[in-house]
């Protein structure tokens, strides 16, 4: 780990006035002390903000508001979230492990960086971590890469199961820097890769996410989160999904469909969801809209199998909504 | 390179140290303040056998930085004895064999603690979800449930 200096702070004030002067936030640290360690992150002053006030979760009128500062754990066990939006507690809880989701926070949930191999090895050529050196994945092991989304730089999946709930809610963010606040869709904070794969993400420098809002869902929404991966927990997902029906008279009003594990950023499916309306709430729908979701997708030589798992996962979740109360 | 001082309450002991801003807790514990109980698995979160309590909630002690905990209090393995009396997990681990090499021992221990605190150990099938934190190699998998469940339904 390269030597850095550090700082305290307890006010946004002094944050944003910290990162303006060049400071790289600091929240639970598992990813960010995990690259540093491995000397992929470099960071010359970090500022830690967990004393910050960010950690509340609460309901305003019957949206949900998280802080950015609160641990994965708390929000997934929260009595407004289950409330709310039980679709994020299953997303969260189908991450990491109990010790991680104790200490990680939902903005650095959202910053997570990729957990493609080449990244983390120094002596591979890398776009993200290396602009210009090239990308080993893309004629390399690939069985975990993406299938839409990708460029001839960078075909790493975006890993936080999170975001593919919050992308599937409407979420937004609030966030706060040098010129002032602003607030935007979760699902427009990635990037896709394009030719600057080491862009993750649209935060000015010195950005402070502070809060995440999920706005209500219409009624009788039924909302499941499926995760597939290769064992039955603490493992990324090779594709997810989080589903939001709203089923009346056995008719589809609306749908949202985001997936995991499949894009270079969580991946919404507006072709499926547009497909769903109207119809009614049966298998042969939800392949209809499976169909649509892996329109575009361009498979890697290791991962031709994620376009037919991302189809049945689709289906599977929607079956799994489609079956609650 | 400057140190940092700080003071965290490990096992009901107030404890200051200076040490490198860069110096993870685990290096602390181990290093600092040689309270080796807790292991050095993988050094990136993905093994568990750092699990640590701090203030009361189980963690991986090798992604946290230690100046991050200053005023915190601390549980490792070696403080959940009281005297020569072993923790009733300690005991179940004995019991049920939990353990073969004992590497991931210490972890799975503190874990299991944890586990059982936050009531997530109802079920077999509960406990193996709510300690996929925690990896052992050696496969006594069979043996650290039982001492989980042995231990939870006896307080
Ligand atoms: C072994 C392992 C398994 C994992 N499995 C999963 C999984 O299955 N699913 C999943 O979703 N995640 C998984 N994770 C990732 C984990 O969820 C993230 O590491 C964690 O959420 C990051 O949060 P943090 O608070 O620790 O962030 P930090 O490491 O503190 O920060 C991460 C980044 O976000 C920035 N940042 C943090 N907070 C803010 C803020 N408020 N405003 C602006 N910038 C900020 C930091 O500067 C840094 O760049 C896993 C991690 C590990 C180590
Ligand atoms: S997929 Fe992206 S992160 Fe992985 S090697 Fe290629 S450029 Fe790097
Ligand atoms: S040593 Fe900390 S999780 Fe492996
Ligand atoms: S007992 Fe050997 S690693 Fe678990």
């Amino acid at each position: 780990m390269f030597p850095f200096s550090l700082e305290k702070v307890r006010t946004e004030d002094e944050a944003l006035r910290a990162a303006a002067a060049g400071g790289r936030f600091l929240a639970g640290g598992t990813t960010l002390i995990d690259l540093m360690r491995e000397e992929i992150e470099q960071p010359r002053h970090l500022v830690d903000i967990n004393a910050l006030p960010l950690a509340e979760i609460r309901a305003e009128g019957s949206d949900l508001l998280i802080g950015a500062l609160a641990r994965m754990a708390d929000v997934a066990g929260h009595p407004e979230t289950l409330r709310l939006h039980p679709l994020i507690a299953e997303s969260l809880l189908e991450g990491a492990s109990p010790q991680l989701r104790n200490a990680a926070s939902i903005g650095g949930n959202l910053l997570q960086r990729v957990r493609c191999p080449y990244f983390r090895m120094r002596d591979a050529a890398c776009n993200k971590r290396m602009p210009g050196t090239g990308c080993s994945a893309i004629g390399g092991l690939n069985a975990g890469h993406a299938i839409l989304g990708t460029s001839e730089h960078c075909v790493a999946t975006h890993p936080s199961d999170l975001a593919v709930a919050l992308v599937a809610l409407d979420a937004t963010l609030r966030v706060r820097g040098p010129e002032g606040e602003r607030s935007f869709p979760v699902e427009d904070l990635f990037r896709l890769p394009g030719e600057t794969p080491h862009l993750e993400h649209t935060l000015m420098p010195g950005e402070l996410i502070v809060e995440v809002r999920v706005p209500d869902g219409p009624p009788a929404r039924k909302a499941r989160y499926l995760k597939v991966r290769d064992r039955a927990s603490y493992e990324f997902a090779l594709v997810s999904t989080a589903v939001v029906l709203d089923i009346q008279d056995d008719r589809i009003l609306s749908a949202r469909i985001a997936a995991g594990g499949v894009g270079t950023r969580p991946w919404r499916m507006r072709a499926s969801e547009a497909a769903l309306i109207g119809k009614a709430p049966v298998r042969e729908a939800f392949s209809a809209a499976a169909e649509l979701a892996v329109r575009g997708a361009r498979p890697l030589s290791g991962n031709h199998y994620k376009v037919d798992l991302l189809r049945r996962t689709i289906v599977r979740a929607l079956e799994m909504a489609g079956d609650m109360a | 390179m400057s140190t940092r001082g700080v003071t965290i309450t490990v096992n009901g002991e107030a404890r200051s140290i200076e040490c490198d801003p860069r110096t993870s807790l685990l290096d602390a514990l181990r290093e600092h303040l040689h309270l080796t109980g807790t292991k050095k698995g993988c050094n990136q979160g993905a093994c568990g056998a750092c699990t640590v309590l701090v203030d009361g909630r189980r963690i991986n002690a090798c992604l946290t930085l230690a100046f991050m905990h200053d005023g915190a209090e601390v549980t490792t393995i070696e403080g959940l004895a009281t005297g020569d009396a072993l923790h009733p997990l300690q005991a179940a681990f004995i019991d049920c064999d939990g353990l073969q090499c004992g590497f991931c021992t210490p972890g799975q221990i503190v874990s299991g603690v944890a586990c059982i605190n936050e009531g997530h150990a109802s079920s077999a099938a509960e406990i193996q979800a709510w300690m996929s934190g925690n990896i052992c190699r050696c496969g006594a998998y069979p043996g650290i449930i039982a001492a989980i469940s042995q231990a939870a339904g006896r307080s």
